[in-house]
C-alpha cells in the first residue's frame, strides 16, 4: 500500500531464493557424502588427479571477486558511481577467468579420456567413476551458476550506468551480489571436497 | 470507475484491457482465478484417466486398454494429480486469492513474480502435454520415476521430468512469495497470534515448498543427465547406488505430502468454527501443529523404502519418526471435533464437506500407521492398500478440503450464491462413492493384490468390480457438485458481504472484493475467531442462517 | 517491521580485512592438504571451509546486520541440510 520500497522485504525474498539454491546443491552433497563414505580411497586417488594449482587459483579468483562485489555495494551506497562500475567490471572479469580456467581443466581431463561414460572410467574402478561423475555434475552446475551470476552482475552494471541503480535504490545490485557470494560459498566447499581429499 | 467496484471491473495495472487485463495482471485475485481455471482443467482430465484405469480393472484381462497404455495412463494420472492438482491446488488458488486479504493487505509482496509463477505453471503443463505426443510416448514409470527403469527406458522421461522441474519451480516461487508476504505485508497491528489459521497453514506449507522442492529439482536434473551422459551415479555397474535415488526422491516427495495436506487442514480450521459459531478450540495448538507437521514431515522420507533393502537401523529410525507425525495431525483432528462440541452447529455444504474431510482423513491417517509400522508394512507394501491409503489422505483429505474451500469461498470470489440442495446431494454422493471406491482397495491390498498391476487373480475380481462401481458413483457426485457451482453463474443470486457469519477479514470486504481489497483500513480483531459479535447479529436477524 | 531502516555500510578496509582472512585460510587449507593426516584431513578441510563460509556470510553477505527473520531462517536451512545428509547415513552407514 505504501509507495516506499521495502528493501528488507526484497532481501528476505532473495534469501529465500538462496536457501533453495543451497538445498539444490545440498542434494548433490548428499550423494557426495554417501559415496565418500563408500569409496574413501578412490576419492583420495581421484582428488590427486585434479590440478590443485588451478583449483587454488580459482578459489582465490572467486574470493577476490566476492570482495569486489561487496565493495561495489559499499561504493554505490556512498554514491560513487565510477568506483561501482570499475569494481563490477573487475568482478565480471574474475568470473571470466574462473570459467577459462575451468575450461582448460575440463579440457585436460577430457583429453585424458576422463569424462562421463568414457572408456577409462567405465572399465576402471567404480569408485573413480563416481568421483569424476560427481566432479563433473557439481562443478558443471556450479559453472552454470557462475554464468548466471555474471549475467546478473552485468544487468546490474547496465542499471548502474543508466542510474536505475543508485544510492537510494540498489536492491538489484544487492541481490546480484548475494547471488554471487552464494556461488563463492558453494565453491568454498567444492574446492576442499574435490581437490584436497586425501 | 469507483473504489467500490469489484476487481473484475478494475484491471491491475490500470492501463490493461481485454484479455491482457488477465494475462498480464499483477492482481493476486485474478491470478488465483487463473490458477483455478488451469488446475480445474487438469483435475478433470486426471479424474477421467483415473476412471479409465478403474474401468480397465473392473474385470479380469483386457477390458478397454492394453497393458502398455495402462502403465502410461497410471503414470499420467499420478503426474497430473500430484504436480498439477494436489500440490498447487489450494495454495495457488485460494492462497493467492485469500492470503493477502486475510493479512489485511492489498497484494502479495512480489506481484510480478506471482504472474511469472503462473506462467511457469502453464509452461510446465504444456511440457507435460507435449511429452504425450512427441517421441516414444508418455513414460510408463509411475510418477516416482525410479531408476534404473526411468534412465533406461525409451519413453519420453526426459521431457516429463523437465515439466515436473518447471512446476516445482513455480511452486517454490509461490512459497517464496507467501513467506515474504506473511512477514512484510501483514497489517502492522496484526500480531502473530492474530493471524487466521488458513494463513498460518499457508506459511508452514510455503517453507516446505522452499526447502524441499529443490531436492526434487536436482533429482530430476540427475535423471536427465543420466539419460544423456550415462554418468552412472545410480548404476551399480558403475559404482552407483540406486537406493540413493530413492532417498533423494522421497526427501522431497514425502514433505510434498504435507504441502498437499497442510493447506487443506487450514481450510477446515476456517470452516469448522464458523459453522459451529464457536471460537476454534486450541488456536495455538493448531498453529503449532502446522509447523510441527512441516518439520516432522521432513524427517520421515525413508518410510517409503522399508522393503527396498536399506539398512535395518534406518528402517527402525524412520518407522519411529513416522509415528511422530501422527501427534500433530491428531492434535488438529481433536481440535476440530472439540470446536464443534457444544457449538450451535449450522449445516451448510462447506461444513458437510469439511466433516467428510475429517472422517476420510482420519481413516487415511490411521491406515498410515499400519504402513508406518515396519512389520505390517512389509506385508502390505506396494499393494492396493497403499494406493487406498494415500487416496484417503490426498483425495479424501486434500480433495475434499478443495471442494469445501470452493463451496466456502465461492460467494466471495464470484459474488454469487449457489443452491444448497444439489450441493448436499453431490457431496454425499461423492463421499459414499469414495468409500465404495477405496474400501475395497484396502481389503484387496490386505489380501495381497499389488498396485500398478494390469491384471489379477480371479479372487480379486469382486473387489475390483466394486471399486470400479464406486468410482462411477464418485464421479457422478463430483459432476453434480461442479455443475451446481457452474449453474450459479446463470442463476446469479447475489451473495452478501458475509453470507456465513465469518470473523476473518475476507468477510469484511465486498463480494467480490475491490481491486485493493479493502475500502477502509481493516480493523484487526484481537482474536480472529471471536464470534460474540456474530452471534448477536444472528440473534437480531431472528437466527436465520445463510441465504438460500 | 520498519521500512525505513538505514542499511549498514561496510568500509573498504573492513571488507579488505575479511578478504585477507579468507586468503590466509585458503593458504592454510591447501598447506594442510599436503600433510598426510589420514582420516583427519577431511574434517580439518571442512572446518576451515566452514570458517571461511562464515566470514563470507557475516560480512560480504551482511548476515551480521540482518534482522531476526533472515538469521533464523538461514540457520534452519543449514539445519535442513544437515538432516538431509545426516539421516541418509542411518541407511548408508549401517548397510
Amino acid at each position: 500500500m505504501s509507495a516506499q520500497i521495502d528493501r528488507t522485504g526484497i532481501k528476505i525474498g532473495m534469501w529465500l531464493f538462496l536457501y533453495s539454491e543451497i538445498i539444490l546443491f545440498g542434494g548433490l552433497f548428499v550423494l557426495y557424502a554417501a559415496y565418500l563414505h563408500r569409496y574413501p580411497e578412490f576419492f583420495a586417488e581421484g582428488g590427486k588427479e585434479l590440478n590443485r594449482i588451478i583449483g587454488t587459483v580459482n578459489t582465490v579468483v572467486l574470493l577476490i571477486s566476492s570482495f569486489t562485489v561487496a565493495a561495489s555495494i559499499t561504493a554505490i551506497q556512498r554514491n560513487n558511481k565510477k568506483q561501482t562500475v570499475g569494481l563490477l567490471l573487475f568482478s565480471i572479469f574474475c568470473g571470466v577467468i574462473f570459467l577459462v580456467n575451468k575450461y582448460f581443466e575440463w579440457g585436460a581431463k577430457i583429453h585424458h579420456d576422463i569424462y562421463p561414460n568414457s572408456e577409462t572410467l567405465v572399465s576402471g574402478e567404480p569408485g573413480l567413476n563416481i568421483f569424476f561423475g560427481l566432479y563433473y555434475v557439481i562443478t558443471g552446475l556450479h559453472g552454470l551458476h557462475v554464468i548466471i551470476g555474471m549475467i546478473l552482475l552485468s544487468v546490474s552494471l547496465v542499471f548502474v550506468l543508466q542510474d536505475k541503480v543508485n544510492a537510494e535504490r540498489f536492491s538489484m545490485l544487492d541481490n546480484s551480489g548475494l547471488y554471487w557470494h552464494l556461488v563463492d560459498l558453494i565453491w568454498i566447499f567444492v574446492f576442499p571436497l574435490f581437490y584436497l581429499v586425501l | 470507475m469507483t473504489a467500490t467496484q469489484s476487481f473484475y471491473h478494475t484491471p491491475a495495472p490500470p492501463h490493461l484491457t481485454g484479455m491482457k487485463a488477465w494475462l498480464l495482471t499483477h492482481d493476486h485475485k485474478r491470478l488465483g482465478l487463473m490458477y483455478l481455471g488451469a488446475i480445474f482443467f487438469w483435475f478433470v482430465l486426471a479424474m477421467f484417466l483415473g476412471l479409465l484405469l478403474r474401468t480397465e480393472l473392473m474385470s479380469q484381462g483386457k477390458t478397454i486398454m492394453d497393458a502398455a497404455t495402462y502403465n502410461a495412463t497410471f503414470t499420467l494420472h499420478g503426474v497430473i494429480m500430484i504436480f498439477l492438482f494436489v500440490i498447487p491446488g489450494i495454495p495457488a488458488i485460494f492462497g493467492n486469492f485469500f492470503l493477502p486479504i486475510q493479512l489485511g493487505t492489498d497484494d502479495v509482496f512480489f506481484p510480478r513474480l506471482n504472474l511469472f509463477s503462473w506462467y511457469l505453471f502453464m509452461f510446465g503443463g504444456l511440457f507435460a502435454i507435449i511429452s504425450l505426443f512427441v517421441g516414444d510416448g508418455f513414460p510408463d514409470t509411475g510418477w516416482t520415476f525410479y531408476v534404473p527403469f526411468s534412465v533406461q527406458n525409451s519413453a519420453n522421461v526426459g521431457l516429463t521430468v523437465t515439466a515436473a522441474f518447471i512446476l516445482g519451480m513455480s511452486s517454490m516461487l509461490t512459497g517464496l512469495n507467501f513467506v515474504t508476504t506473511f512477514h512484510r505485508m501483514r497489517d502492522k497491528s496484526m500480531g502473530l497470534m492474530q493471524i487466521p489459521l488458513f494463513a498460518w497453514s499457508l506459511y508452514a506449507t510455503a517453507w516446505v515448498q522452499i526447502l524441499a522442492t529443490p531436492v526434487i529439482s536436482i533429482t530430476f536434473v540427475l535423471i536427465v543427465l543420466e539419460r544423456f551422459f550415462h554418468i552412472g551415479l545410480f548404476d551399480p555397474d558403475k559404482g552407483g547406488d540406486p537406493l540413493l535415488y530413492q532417498h533423494l526422491f522421497w526427501m522431497y516427495s514425502h514433505p510434498a505430502v504435507y504441502v498437499m495436506i497442510i493447506p487443506g487442514m487450514g481450510v477446515i480450521s476456517e470452516i469448522i468454527p464458523i459453522f459451529s459459531r464457536k471460537s476454534i478450540f486450541g488456536y495455538k495448538a493448531i498453529v503449532w501443529s502446522s509447523m510441527a507437521i512441516a518439520i516432522a514431515g521432513s524427517l520421515v522420507w525413508a518410510h517409503h523404502m522399508f522393503t527396498s533393502g536399506m539398512s535395518d537401523v534406518s528402517v527402525f529410525v524412520f518407522s519411529l519418526l513416522t509415528y511422530l507425525v501422527a501427534i500433530p495431525s491428531a492434535v488438529k483432528v481433536f481440535s476440530w471435533v472439540s470446536t464443534m462440541y457444544k457449538g450451535s452447529i449450522e449445516m451448510t455444504p462447506p461444513l458437510l464437506l469439511a466433516l467428510i474431510f475429517i472422517f476420510l482423513f482420519s481413516i487415511g491417517g490411521l491406515t498410515g500407521l499400519v504402513l508406518g509400522a515396519a512389520g505390517t508394512n512389509i506385508h502390505v507394501h506396494d499393494t492396493q492398500f497403499v494406493v487406498a491409503h494415500f487416496h484417503f489422505v490426498m483425495f479424501g483429505g486434500t480433495g475434499f478440503a478443495f471442494f469445501a474451500a470452493l463451496h466456502f469461498w465461492w460467494p466471495k470470489m464470484f459474488g454469487i450464491m449457489y443452491r444448497f440442495k444439489p450441493a448436499y446431494i453431490g457431496a454425499s454422493l461423492t463421499g459414499i462413492g469414495f468409500m465404495f471406491h477405496y474400501v475395497p482397495m484396502l481389503i484387496l491390498g490386505l489380501e495381497g493384490m499389488p498396485r500398478r498391476y494390469y491384471d489379477y487373480l480371479p479372487q480379486y475380481e469382486t473387489g475390483n468390480f466394486l471399486a470400479g462401481f464406486g468410482g462411477y458413483l464418485l464421479i457422478i457426485g463430483m459432476v453434480t457438485m461442479f455443475v451446481n457451482l457452474l449453474l450459479s453463474f446463470k442463476q446469479r443470486m447475489p451473495a452478501p458481504v458475509d453470507p456465513w457469519g465469518g470473523t476473518t477479514l475476507e468477510w469484511t470486504v465486498p463480494s467480490p472484493p475491490p481491486v485493493h481489497n479493502f475500502l477502509h483500513k481493516p480493523q484487526i480483531a484481537d482474536f480472529p475467531y471471536d464470534f460474540t459479535g456474530v452471534t448477536e447479529q444472528l440473534l437480531q436477524r431472528g437466527g436465520e442462517g445463510p441465504l438460500p | 517491521m520498519d521500512n525505513t531502516e538505514k542499511p549498514h555500510v561496510l568500509s573498504f578496509t573492513q571488507l579488505g580485512m575479511v578478504l585477507g582472512i579468507l586468503l590466509v585460510l585458503t593458504a592454510v587449507t591447501v598447506g594442510v592438504s599436503y600433510v598426510h593426516l589420514g582420516f583427519l584431513n577431511i574434517p580439518i578441510a571442512l572446518t576451515i571451509a566452514s570458517t571461511k563460509v562464515t566470514f563470507v556470510l557475516l560480512f560480504f553477505m551482511h548476515l551480521k546486520y540482518e534482522g531476526r527473520i533472515i538469521n533464523i531462517s538461514f540457520l534452519s536451512t543449514v539445519g535442513v541440510l544437515v538432516i538431509l545428509i545426516g539421516f541418509t547415513f542411518w541407511d548408508v552407514a549401517y548397510r
